[in-house]
């Protein structure tokens, strides 16, 4: 049976608002860069680290980070309460739900732990 | 002119059919859908299926004709089926009970969930409750559905979750009482609505409005619907 487990924000509304918000800050962070790279069309790594490392930067790229996370597990939830259904896994539908959503909690898991390596150069 | 019907008997077949059947239509006449069933029925009484006011007021002849759901009655075969071929199937994502007959408690249950009656506990005034012709307005667009089922059942997100969201028929009747100004219930009816399936999951598909034969647009009331649970939750 689908229930709310896993719903990021309990309620209907709170997701609604979340996925939105995070898709905002993902455009903006996405124009930011694109636009850094409009304005210097002969960039050189040196350029782009020292503008991109500076703190304003890397705060805004935990932002997009953290909405990269919130805005993909909102959506592969909702997909994966929609689509895994017994009519197509039959007694496995709840198993392939649970693969579907931990592939996608792990991937993400990765993913935004790499990029905060990156990004406070941890490393 | 060649029909094919979706023929399912429990109680004898294993599992449903197709059968297709050639049928002498009366010359300058365009018939209705419903009237072929019927001349269908005359043929083969064992063809079951709902019907009763033959005018698109009681709603219980939907069903899937030519791909698309709609009223029998007031669908004529020219427009249902321009290259001659009809093609009747139950509504789908109920259980078919018997042809095309389905089994709307699912359907009846979501209804049920939005409260659908006036909800007031002010004193009653001696005669009725008043509204202005524009509080009365507001109501136009959503008082006119007959329950026909056609949207439900043509949505996915009801087929995927039938347990869960209302679908636009319930939510189309959640929304004509949250705009009904006699209706003292907002807080909550919306309360009943904002988990993440009652209403949320509703993409837009707009499938119930481009169906719905008395021509309502549930997808608009539940945008409205979205719009109230966020800026009531904000
Ligand atoms: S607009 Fe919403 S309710 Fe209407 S068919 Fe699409 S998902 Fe279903
Ligand atoms: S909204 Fe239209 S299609 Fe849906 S149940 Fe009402 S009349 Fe039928
Ligand atoms: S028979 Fe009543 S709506 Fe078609």
């Amino acid at each position: 049976m689908v229930t709310d487990v896993g719903s990021l924000g309990r309620t209907g509304v709170a997701d609604f608002v979340l996925q939105r918000a995070s898709a905002v800050v993902l455009a903006l962070f996405g124009l930011c860069v694109g636009g850094w790279f409009a304005l210097n069309p002969d960039p050189t790594h040196a350029a782009f680290v020292a503008w991109f490392t500076a703190p304003a930067m890397s705060i805004f790229a935990t932002l997009a980070l953290a909405s990269l996370a919130v805005h993909a597990w909102i959506g592969m939830w909702t997909v994966g309460t929609d689509y895994f259904r017994p009519h197509y896994f039959g007694r496995f539908a709840t198993f392939a739900r649970g693969v579907w959503l931990g592939g996608t909690a792990l991937l993400t898991f990765v993913y935004v732990a790499w990029g905060l390596a990156i990004v406070w150069r941890l490393t | 002119m060649r029909v094919s019907l979706y023929r399912y008997n429990p109680d004898t077949d294993a599992k449903p059919r197709m059968e297709d059947l050639e049928l002498e239509l009366p010359q300058g006449k365009d018939l209705m859908v419903l009237d072929v069933l019927e001349l269908l029925k005359a043929q083969d009484p064992s063809l079951s299926y709902r019907r009763s006011c033959r005018e698109g007021v009681c709603g219980s002849d939907g069903m899937n004709i030519n791909g698309k759901n709609g009223l029998a009655c007031t669908t004529p075969v020219s427009v249902a089926a321009p290259r001659g071929k009809l093609v009747l199937k139950p509504l789908q994502g109920l259980p078919v009970i018997r042809d095309l007959v389905v089994d709307m408690t699912q359907f009846y249950r979501q209804y049920e969930r939005v409260k659908p009656y006036l909800i007031n506990d002010e004193e009653p005034p001696a005669q009725e409750r008043l509204q202005s012709p524009a509080e009365r307005e507001q109501l136009d667009g959503l008082y006119e559905c007959i329950l026909c089922a056609c949207c439900t059942t043509s949505c996915p997100s009801f087929w995927w979750n039938p347990d869960k969201f209302v679908g636009p028929a319930g939510l189309l009747h959640a929304y004509r009482f949250l705009a009904d100004s006699r209706d003292t219930a907002d807080a909550e009816r919306l309360a009943e609505l904002e988990d993440p399936f009652s209403v949320f999951r509703c993409r837009g598909i707009m499938n119930c409005a481009s169906v719905c034969p008395r021509d309502l647009n549930p997808s608009a009331a539940i945008a409205k619907i979205k719009t109230r649970l966020v800026s009531d939750g904000i």
